[in-house]
């Protein structure tokens, strides 16, 4: 453990919570698909097995404080994705080290898990348990879970008689109902009718005064800009750059357009 | 913010001992996983839960008359006998085949959030397992029914359950961890398994296997499993020592074997699309 000490418990910054390393992620793709067990073997034994690297990541190093909202623009497969995977522990780098301080909540797929056949009361505990949670603290938080998601009448019927905004109400609700340390969010959230679009936001920004840290990824320029004290520019895996929100947005449009 | 959770890639020096904390630590899901499985499996159903049961009748129901010409001689009260046997089979395939199937299941999942990736496979065995205990019910019934006496030595069956249990987990996790890389793997371990169930006294006596074959009878480990689960019910007799250790090596065995397969590789299956 002495080796975690290069950035904790000095006394007047402290440490961060997401602190990566020189990541790099890099998938193995076969130049031919492989899709049967007979052919795998067949090419391994005349050693006709091809892989290229796809490099998802390529040395990334980033340090985000507590309570900081920071924010990742890049175009389409710059990694932004990967990245929030390493953070929420999806996936292991291949090379390099992440350290996360503290619990993550990841906004990333609301209600992944949700089962049709079970009602919404028992869906929220299947989903809170793949979240992370024990049972006594989805207790604790049963009732406030379908008093904000406005679902009482119906937390009895199967999910399957849900409208896909109810659906997405209960796997926000579930997904927020503990304040996290650190909010993982891919792209701004649309979840339910207007109302609802407020009040989710309004339970984000909660958070953020309370001191969570947010990680978010956003094509949203403008929501980018409002939201985030720092951001970061990915670029085909690579850190581009890290600084003031607009500084970054103008970096990443200038490179935009030159390319185009 | 007394005890922070804190996750460092860089620990990750015995995989194999981090899954079984991380699982300890998600034991809560376990419990909602098996629960999820056993309520969903029937929730559409007019007989519901009835069906754990309702089958493996059926099933000894049809193969007793079939067979009953052929082994009945030499097999007193041949139906329970095929039930026991059938019990323990089922419990194994069942168990093993949804292993593989909720992993593709659950891959979808393994994208988007953190779980233990062995969670999937051991809530498959575990909901197998409560079928397995259910099970008992009907053997009971077709005990009655056949005036077929239970002896003391029933006490003894939590062990050979938890030895099969054991070692379907551990055949659980290899065929997780090749159905990732190789979807095909599941259509290709049904015709394993049928081979598998024919080379084991199932449906058939164990004496009436030929002494030539019997040495290769004795390298299947479901050969000494099976037969540790039918002594105390159909045999009515504990088990000797002779008989016990071969199951214990083997299912213990293959449940680390397994395990230490899987958490070496686990960490990819995040990387496999």
């Amino acid at each position: 453990m002495s080796d975690l000490s290069l950035s904790s418990s000095t006394s007047f910054i402290p440490a961060p919570v997401i602190q990566l390393t020189d990541v790099s992620v890099s998938y193995k793709v076969p130049r031919e698909r492989i899709g049967t067990f007979k052919e795998y073997l067949i090419r391994r034994i005349q050693r006709k097995l091809e892989y290229h690297t796809f490099w998802a990541l390529k040395g990334v190093s980033l340090e985000i404080r507590p309570g900081e909202v920071f924010g990742l623009i890049g175009a389409n497969g710059a990694g932004k994705s990967t990245l929030l995977k390493i953070v929420a522990r999806v996936l292991r780098p291949t090379t390099g080290r992440v350290v996360v301080r503290g619990d993550v909540a990841p906004l990333l797929e609301l209600g992944a898990g949700f089962h049709p056949e079970l009602t919404g009361r028992e869906n929220i505990f299947l989903y809170g348990a793949l979240l992370g949670f024990n049972r006594q603290q989805m207790e604790e938080s049963f009732n406030a879970i379908i008093e904000f998601a406005e679902l009482r009448p119906f937390i009895d019927a199967p999910l399957r008689t849900y409208s896909s905004g109810m659906t997405a109400r209960l796997g926000f609700s579930v997904a927020t109902a503990h304040k996290p340390a650190i909010l993982i969010v891919d792209e701004i959230l649309s979840v339910g009718d207007e109302a609802f679009q407020q009040k989710s936001a309004a339970r984000i920004s909660e958070f953020r005064d309370a001191g969570t840290t947010i990680l978010l990824v956003s094509h949203n320029i403008n929501a980018m800009r409002s939201l985030c004290g720092r951001g970061a520019w990915l670029d085909h895996g690579r850190l581009r750059f890290i600084g003031l929100p607009d500084d970054v947005i103008d970096k990443y449009r200038l490179d935009e357009r030159v390319d185009v | 913010m007394s005890q922070t959770k804190i996750y460092d890639s860089a620990q990750h020096i015995y995989p194999a001992l981090e899954e079984l904390r991380n699982l300890f630590e998600y034991r809560f899901l376990i419990l909602q996983l098996i629960q999820r499985d056993i309520l969903t499996r029937y929730k559409r159903s007019f007989l519901g839960i009835a069906w754990t049961m309702l089958n493996p009748l059926g099933t000894m129901l049809v193969l007793s008359i079939v067979f009953s010409q052929l082994f009945a001689v030499r097999t007193p009260a041949y139906p329970f006998y095929l039930l026991s046997g059938l019990m323990a089979w089922n419990f194994f395939a069942q168990s093993t085949t949804a292993a593989m199937q909720i992993i593709v299941w659950g891959s979808g999942l393994l994208h988007k959030i953190y779980v233990p990736r062995s969670i999937f496979t051991l809530s498959a065995i575990c909901t197998a397992m409560v079928n397995l205990v259910l099970a008992i019910v009907p053997l009971l019934l077709v005990s009655l029914i056949l005036k077929f006496p239970l002896g003391w030595a029933v006490l003894f069956l939590p062990v050979p359950m938890l030895l099969l249990a054991f070692f379907a987990f551990g055949i659980g996790l290899l065929l997780s961890t090749l159905a990732v890389y190789f979807p095909d793997v599941s259509e290709m371990y049904q015709i394993v398994l049928m081979a598998w169930m024919y080379m084991t006294p199932v449906i058939y006596p164990a004496n009436i296997i030929p002494v030539n074959i019997q040495t290769f009878i004795r390298m299947n480990p479901m050969y000494y499993l099976l037969n540790l689960y039918r002594l105390p019910l159909y045999d009515g007799r504990l088990p000797a020592w002779g008989e016990i250790w071969p199951a214990v090596v083997w299912a213990v065995g293959m449940m680390i074997f397994g395990w230490f397969v899987f958490t070496s590789k686990s960490d990819e299956f995040a990387y496999r699309v």
